[in-house]
């Protein structure tokens, strides 16, 4: 019995401190499978699989591999095992050729000659060639697109020969196409008597993938089933805990007059890459604009130069009739644009200070906060308790750091901030990224609000769903320019992944 | 003609300490260590290289001993920074303090004393004819041959060997080379303690070879200057090479100037190199301000396996 299972994880405990992120977990999965992980963020699927390929050792429970006993010490004895994991943040060295980092951990030879390295090129690219991965194998990685990048980890896993292959929330960083040839891999893997191992919450992917699924929630496995015995709204009630409402669109409504005006405007990023390009963009009142694309073509700089975290070289930004200051931030925030960024414990909040503190940053200056340079310290405690209760942030106490509240209530109290500006424009860069189903609908609908006011949301997301439901118009970014532009309804998947892909609805690579 | 051979047989005598401490600057900072203690180690190299010879007259125990004393002095800053995950800089500083001072304590009994004859120079009459360098070639010490080798050797180290390749990993990404199977502490350990030990031995040729004869405080300087030679360097030997040559003209380039006898305050002289630091920092700053620094890209960071994202 215990032979079918080439995997088999019992009561497996894991604590990080005081924080039980895996609770007497038992994982199976069957040689030769693709086995789903489904779980919402945050409730401890990568722990499970960072024990499996030696990163983090379990705090009791015991792993069984093929039948026997295990103990998984390091990233090297589960390389022996034959266990090899793709993280969601690749293991690459950026500064070293994908062919390097392939035979990185290679012992044997010394000596690298030339030679050496041109026959393990070939012998990199006859693998992947194999799996249907293509990659330029003797470019540097930091030249790679991300979905070449991952193809560089499956292939590393593969070269080292392992059978048992996990991958984490692999289809976050990929085109809808992209997902499609990832999956053909995995098929092919499977075919070849492989296990495969992928983590994930998105209830389409297990669908489409998976062969069994083992369903996660807080740090809990609860239900492990066949695909062919469940379908997305189980899995669904399963992953949640309750009913999922369907995600409804927004009832399409017509905007109020232009209030963000870019026109062809260039932006360089660090180290002097151009990030935007003659990028054209306008925002109207009342109107959720949507940006897809694939990370890293303009979106973060975008959103900089917005809120005044950037310079732009050329070009212009209207808004709300007048000019925008180039570069100020405290311009940005006074002419009324609200910033909600793409990593709220980076740039959005000070993990170490309180709820009154971070709620602070923005209105310091007013009458109300501070008088005379002085801040009014209880009437900001009583104004930052009424905010909290209004925004339904849930903290122990207004003084708690921030840091130890949960992603949901952090962004809460990160809105909470900006919407009390009373801003015109909202500039949201992945707002409900590693927040759960419930903490995510709360910020769907604050954003809903803000448009139903007649403000004017940016929202930029590599989430397309999220995207497809909320916008009103969605435009799509691609190598710092606005490639396509679809509104509310005629917009298609399919469509959009096209763009995202720097393809015209010919097919053709477009010429940039 | 003369000009230049002399120049470069100065600035060869004179950048060789320095090559010697950037090469091994580059061998700790490569693998994701900031070594500030440059200064200490080669002051403690030298002490120890100047009291052993003059104990026991023996070139062999006297490179041995000054491996053994930067040896230790290596494996307490790799354990601060590595093990205890300590502030590197401060640890650097630490050891810059320290070496200062305990050499100028054990230097004082043999404050003066001139060491001569210590390093054989090779003669190699064939290599005469060869222009202009041809001269310099044939007359110079071992342990200037030996830096040669090693610029040679590091290079092809961290470019052509398998070695070299985890080198470069556990530098610039130690989270890959944890899971591609590399044990990334007990390398940092291995060459926070080779490097240190090749800083230790600049030291002790500034002494037996540059200026024989201890005084407290005898390198001035040099441990920073070579400090940031590996930042010119860009972390690469063979530009190392060339760096530390350029410094070691600019070096004696204010002895000469006083030779001559110009009218400049003996001072103003000895902060030519100094200055010239400052302002190729300035220019080279400017100049790269939109490329990437060559710096390992996890130096300074200690690495934690089980640390959460």
């Amino acid at each position: 019995m215990s032979e079918m299972y080439s995997v088999v994880m019992n009561q497996i405990v894991k604590r990080f401190g005081p924080v039980i992120a895996n609770d007497h977990v038992d994982f199976r999965a069957k040689t030769g499978e693709i086995h789903a992980l489904l779980g919402e963020n945050g409730v401890g699927k990568s722990t499970m699989m960072c024990m499996l390929s030696g990163v983090y050792r379990p705090t009791s429970g015991e792993i069984v591999l093929h039948g026997k006993p295990v103990h998984i010490r390091s990233p090297k004895d589960a390389m022996k095992l034959g266990i090899g994991m793709v993280f969601q943040n690749f293991r690459l060295v950026p500064n070293m050729t994908a062919a390097e980092n392939i035979v990185l951990g290679e012992a044997s030879s010394f000596w690298r000659g030339p030679n050496w390295i041109k026959r393990k090129q070939e012998e990199v690219e006859a693998l992947a060639r194999h799996f249907g991965l293509g990659f330029p194998v003797n470019r540097p990685i930091w030249q790679l697109s991300v979905g070449e990048q991952q193809r560089v980890e499956i292939v590393k896993t593969l070269y080292r020969g392992a059978d048992l292959i996990i991958l984490d929330e692999p289809t976050s960083v990929l085109t809808p196409v992209e997902a499609e040839q990832l999956f053909e891999t995995l098929y092919q893997m499977k075919a070849e008597g492989k296990t495969v191992i992928l983590t994930t919450h998105k209830l389409k992917e297990v669908m489409a993938s998976s062969d069994r699924i083992s369903v996660m929630r807080k740090g809990k496995l609860t239900h492990t089933l066949d695909k062919a015995d469940t379908n997305e709204r189980e899995l669904a009630r399963l992953m949640v805990g309750k009913e999922m409402a369907v995600a409804k669109s927004l009832e399409s409504h017509s905007p109020g007059k232009p209030l963000l005006i870019v026109e062809k405007l260039d932006v360089y990023a660090d180290h002097g890459r151009k990030a935007l390009n003659q990028l054209e963009l306008r925002v109207n009142e009342g109107e959720i604009v949507g940006v897809a694309g694939v990370a890293g073509n303009g979106q973060s700089e975008l959103a900089e130069v917005l809120t005044g975290l950037r310079a732009w070289r050329k070009g212009s930004i209207r808004f709300n009739g007048g000019e925008l200051h180039n570069g100020s931030v405290r311009g940005a925030i006074e002419a009324g644009i609200a910033h909600v960024p793409e990593n709220r414990m980076k740039s959005g909040l000070a993990g170490s200070l309180g709820a009154v503190d971070n709620l602070l940053f923005k209105t310091y200056r007013t009458k109300e906060r501070s008088r005379f340079g002085f801040l009014r310290t209880s009437a900001n405690r009583a104004w930052t308790q009424s905010l909290i209760e209004q925004f339904d942030v849930k903290t122990p106490s207004v003084d708690a750091p921030v840091r130890q509240l949960s992603g949901g209530n952090q962004q809460k109290l990160l809105f909470a901030r900006e919407i009390h500006q009373d801003p015109l424009l909202m500039v949201a860069v992945h707002p409900t990224q590693g927040l759960d189903v419930g903490a995510s609908e709360g910020v769907h609908q604050l954003l809903a609000r803000m448009r139903g006011e007649g403000k004017g949301v940016l929202l930029i997301s590599e989430d397309l769903d999220e995207v497809m439901q909320l916008s009103d118009r969605i435009l799509v970014i691609y190598n710092g320019q606005m490639v396509g532009e679809l509104a509310r309804g005629e917009a298609s998947r399919e469509q959009i992944g096209m763009y995202m892909a720097g393809l015209r609805e010919s097919g053709e690579e477009q010429a940039v | 003609m003369e000009l230049i051979t002399q120049l470069l047989v100065a600035a060869v005598s004179s950048g060789t300490p320095l090559l010697i401490a950037t090469l091994g600057g580059i061998l700790i900072e490569r693998s994701g260590i900031i070594q500030l203690g440059a200064e200490g180690l080669m002051l403690m190299g030298a002490v120890i290289a100047c009291i052993t010879y003059l104990n026991t007259g023996s070139l062999g125990i006297t490179i041995a001993a000054t491996f053994a004393i930067s040896a230790v002095l290596g494996v307490i800053h790799a354990f601060l920074c590595v093990t205890l995950r300590a502030n590197q800089i401060v640890s650097g500083l630490a050891m810059t303090l320290f070496g200062a001072g305990l050499s100028a304590y054990l230097g004082k009994s043999i404050a003066g004393q001139p060491v001569t004859g210590a390093v054989p120079k090779l003669d190699l009459p064939w290599l005469e004819p060869i222009p202009v360098v041809g001269s310099m070639f044939a007359h110079l010490d071992l342990f200037t041959w030996l830096s040669f080798l090693l610029v040679i050797g590091m290079h092809l180290y961290i470019h052509r060997t398998s070695w070299g390749l985890h080198l470069r990993a556990i530098g610039d990404n130690p989270p890959t080379a944890d899971v591609m199977g590399l044990r990334v502490q007990t390398l940092r350990y291995s060459y926070v303690i080779a490097g240190s030990m090749l800083i230790g031995l600049a030291g002790a040729d500034m002494l037996l070879v540059y200026s024989p004869t201890w005084i407290e405080g005898l390198t001035a300087g040099r441990g920073w200057i070579a400090v940031a030679l590996i930042i010119f360097a860009r972390w690469n030997p063979v530009r190392a090479l060339f760096c530390a040559y350029f410094f070691g003209a600019l070096d004696t380039l204010g002895f000469r100037i006083q030779l001559i006898g110009s009218d400049i305050p003996s001072y103003f002289l000895k902060m030519i190199p100094y200055i010239v630091t400052i302002l190729v920092l300035m220019f080279l700053g400017w100049r790269n301000r939109n490329k990437p620094s060559g710096a390992p890209e996890a130096l300074g960071s200690p690495y934690i396996r089980e640390q959460r994202f």
